[in-house]
C-alpha cells in the first residue's frame, strides 16, 4: 500500500498534468505540518488552534531570508526556519503544556493570534497585509534560476518537497515508535498512572510542542515559494483551525492519517472551487459529518473502528 | 482634550455594550453545555445581515425612519432561533464526546455559515449607514456622541440587568444553575436536559444575532465580521473567566475601552495589547477575574 503509493508519487510530474503536479507542493508541505501537529494532536492529546503561528514562522523565514540577506539555500531557509521555530516554541509551549483541553486550545490560539497581528500592524518589517515576496531558493547548492518557473516548481523542487516528506516521516515514524512515543500515548491515556510511573507529563509534552512546532515551521517554509508570496492569512486562526481539519480528516489515530487528510483536503477543496466557490459551505458540511459520524476520518472508516472508541481523546 | 477623551471612552464603550452582548451568549452556552462555541461571531454576522435586510425592507415600505429600531431589534432577536436548529441538528449529537469534536463541530458552524452569508448577501459590504444620526447627536463635555450609541449601551445594560435577573430570580434560572453545577443531579431531580440545553443554546444564540443587529447602523455588514469578532469575544472571557456573566460585563469593559485608547494612541498596538492582557490572565489566573472553573 506504502510502496504503491510511493511509486505513484515518484512517477507523477511525469505523467500527470502540470497543474496536479503543482497541487502536489502544498500537499506536501501541509504533510510535513500535519506529522508533526499529529505528535500533539493524535499522540498527546492536545489540541492546538495556534499551529499557525509556527507555519507562519517558516514561511516568513524563508521571504525575509530570500528577499531581505540574500540567503538562497532551501537547506538554510529550512534549518533555519525549524531553530526559529524552535526557538519560539519553547517558551510559548513551556506556558501552555501547563493546560489540557480547551484552555491549552485557547491559549495557543491567542499566542497565534498575537503573531498574526505582529505581522499585520509592523508592516516595515512584515510587509502588512500584503506580505512579503518569496524569491526562488537554490536546491542542495544548485542555481536554478534559468528554469522556467513552471519547470522548476514541477521538477526540482517536487523532488525536494518529497525528500524533506519523507525525511520527516521517517523521523517522526522512529519518535512515535520509540520509547519517548509511548510515553506519550500513556501520558494521553492516563496521565494519572503515567505520572505515577515516573514520567514528568509536563516535561513530555513540552518536547511534543517543540517537536511539533519545528515540523511546523520546516512545512511553513515550504508553502511559500510555490506561490511567491506570504500573507499574515498564513498566521490566522482559520489556518490552524483548518490544519486541526484536516488531521481529522484524514484520521488522527493513525500514523499517515493526516498525510491522507492533507491530500484529500487540498484536492477536495480544488475540485469543489472548480465547482462553487464556496468550498467551505461543503467542507463545514464535511467536517460535522465527520465530527458526528466518524470521528476516526477516513483512515478510522478503512479500519472500521466505531466513533465511540476513538472519540475519547 | 477632555472631549477627546470623552470621545475615545463613548466608542469604547459603544463597542464594549456590543461585544458583551455576544461574550454573554458565549458564556451562558459554556456554562451550561460546556461548549466554546466559534460560531459566536457567526450568529453575530449572520444578525448584522439580517438586520440589515430587514431595515432596508421596513423603509422601502414606507416605514418612518425614526422607528428603524424596532424591525432591526426584532430581526436580530427572531433570526437566533437558527440556534434551536444547530443546536438540535448537529450539536445534540456529541454531548457526550470529548470537547475537542464539540469545538471542531463549532469550527464546521463557522466555515458553513461564513458561505451562507456570502451566498445570501454577497461580498459587497452593506450598510444602512444613513439611519445612523436619526435620533441626533448629543454633547457631551464638549464631545458629541450620536444618540443611537447610547440608545445600544442602555439597551445592553438592560439586557446585563435582565439576564442577571433571569439567572438569580426565575424558575428556569434556577435549573440553568443547577444544570451548570451538576448535570446528573438536575437530571436525577426531573429536569429535562435536552430542554434546557435547546433553550439556552438558543438564548446565546439570540444574543449574538441581536449584537450584530444593533451594531450595523454604526458600520457596515462585511462577510469577515464574524470571525474577526469571535477573536475579541475570546478574549472578553477569558479576560472575565469561562462561563461568568459579570466576567462578560468587566471583560467586555476591559477589551472594548482598551482597544478604543490602543487606536487612538498607538494605531499598531490595538490588538496585540489585547492579547496580550489575555496571555497575560490565561497564565497568571486561568480561571479569570471572575470565573470559577478550576482548570
Amino acid at each position: 500500500m506504502l510502496g504503491v503509493a510511493a511509486a505513484a508519487v515518484l512517477a507523477l510530474p511525469l505523467a500527470a498534468p502540470v497543474y496536479h503536479v503543482l497541487l502536489m507542493l502544498p500537499f506536501m508541505a501541509y504533510a510535513v505540518i500535519l506529522l508533526g501537529l499529529n505528535l500533539l494532536f493524535g499522540y498527546t492529546g492536545l489540541v492546538s488552534f495556534g499551529h499557525a503561528l509556527f507555519m507562519g514562522i517558516g514561511a516568513y523565514t524563508g521571504a525575509v531570508l530570500t528577499t531581505h540577506f540574500g540567503v538562497r539555500s532551501l537547506e538554510l531557509i529550512l534549518l533555519t526556519a525549524a531553530a526559529l521555530g524552535a526557538l519560539v516554541a519553547a517558551p510559548v509551549g513551556a506556558l501552555c503544556v501547563r493546560y489540557v483541553k480547551i484552555y491549552f486550545s485557547m491559549l495557543t490560539l491567542a499566542f497565534g493570534m498575537l503573531f498574526y497581528t505582529f505581522l499585520l500592524k509592523f508592516y516595515r518589517l512584515t510587509g502588512g497585509d500584503e506580505g512579503i515576496r518569496v524569491l526562488r531558493p537554490s536546491l542542495l547548492g544548485f542555481d536554478l534560476e534559468a528554469l522556467a518557473k513552471i519547470d522548476y516548481l514541477a521538477g526540482p523542487y517536487y523532488y525536494y518537497s518529497l525528500g524533506v516528506l519523507a525525511l520527516a516521516a521517517l523521523v517522526m515514524w522512529r519518535i512515535v515508535h520509540s520509547a519517548f512515543g509511548l510515553c506519550l500515548r500513556s501520558i494521553r491515556d492516563n496521565p494519572a498512572k503515567a505520572e505515577a510511573l515516573g514520567i514528568s507529563i509536563a516535561r513530555y509534552r513540552w518536547y511534543a510542542f517543540v517537536i511539533s512546532a519545528v515540523y511546523a515551521a520546516a512545512g511553513g517554509a515550504l508553502l511559500g515559494p510555490p506561490t511567491g508570496n506570504v500573507d499574515p492569512t498564513l498566521a490566522y486562526w482559520t489556518h490552524s483551525g483548518n490544519i486541526v481539519f484536516m488531521t481529522l480528516l484524514g484520521g488522527f489515530a493513525s500514523f499517515f492519517g493526516p498525510v491522507l487528510g492533507a491530500f484529500v483536503f487540498i484536492f477536495l477543496q480544488d475540485t469543489v472551487m472548480s465547482v462553487v466557490p464556496y468550498w467551505r459551505l461543503v467542507f463545514g458540511a464535511l467536517l460535522a459529518f465527520l465530527v458526528i459520524f466518524a470521528p476516526g476520518g477516513l483512515m478510522g472508516l478503512f479500519a472500521g473502528r466505531r466513533p465511540g472508541e476513538v472519540s475519547r481523546v | 482634550m477632555a472631549a477627546n477623551l470623552v470621545n475615545i471612552l463613548m466608542g469604547g464603550v459603544f463597542h464594549a455594550a456590543i461585544l458583551f452582548l455576544v461574550a454573554a451568549g458565549l458564556q451562558v452556552v459554556f456554562g451550561v453545555q460546556r461548549i466554546f462555541n466559534l460560531a459566536c461571531g457567526s450568529f453575530y454576522a449572520l444578525g448584522a445581515y439580517v438586520g440589515v435586510s430587514a431595515v432596508q425592507a421596513f423603509t422601502a415600505a414606507g416605514g418612518p425612519p425614526a422607528l428603524f429600531i424596532l424591525p432591526l431589534a426584532l430581526a436580530g432577536l427572531l433570526v437566533g432561533v437558527v440556534g434551536v436548529v444547530v443546536e438540535r441538528g448537529l450539536l445534540s449529537f456529541v454531548y457526550d464526546r470529548d470537547e475537542t469534536f464539540q469545538l471542531l463541530l463549532t469550527f464546521a458552524l463557522v466555515l458553513m455559515l461564513e458561505d451562507v452569508v456570502r451566498l445570501t448577501w454577497g461580498t459587497a459590504p452593506y450598510s444602512t449607514s444613513a439611519l445612523y444620526l436619526t435620533y441626533g447627536q448629543v454633547n457631551l463635555l464638549g464631545a458629541t456622541v450620536p444618540v443611537y450609541n447610547l440608545i445600544v449601551i442602555g439597551a445592553s445594560l438592560a439586557i446585563a440587568l435582565g439576564i442577571g435577573w433571569l439567572l438569580a430570580r426565575t424558575a428556569f434560572g434556577r435549573i440553568i444553575r443547577a444544570a451548570a453545577d451538576n448535570r446528573e443531579m438536575a437530571e436525577a431531580l426531573g429536569v429535562d436536559m435536552r430542554w434546557v440545553y435547546a433553550k439556552v443554546f438558543t438564548l446565546g444564540t439570540a444574543l449574538g444575532t441581536l449584537g450584530g443587529a444593533l451594531v450595523i447602523p454604526a458600520t457596515a455588514a462585511m462577510s469577515e465580521m464574524g470571525i474577526e469578532l469571535i477573536v475579541e469575544a475570546f478574549a472578553v472571557v477569558v479576560i472575565g473567566g469561562l462561563g461568568s456573566m459579570r466576567g462578560a460585563f468587566v471583560g467586555a469593559l476591559v477589551v472594548g475601552v482598551f482597544r478604543a485608547v490602543a487606536i487612538a494612541v498607538y494605531p499598531e498596538l490595538e490588538m496585540l495589547m489585547i492579547y496580550l492582557i489575555v496571555i497575560a490572565v490565561l497564565v497568571l489566573r486561568p480561571r479569570g477575574l471572575f470565573g470559577r472553573v478550576a482548570v
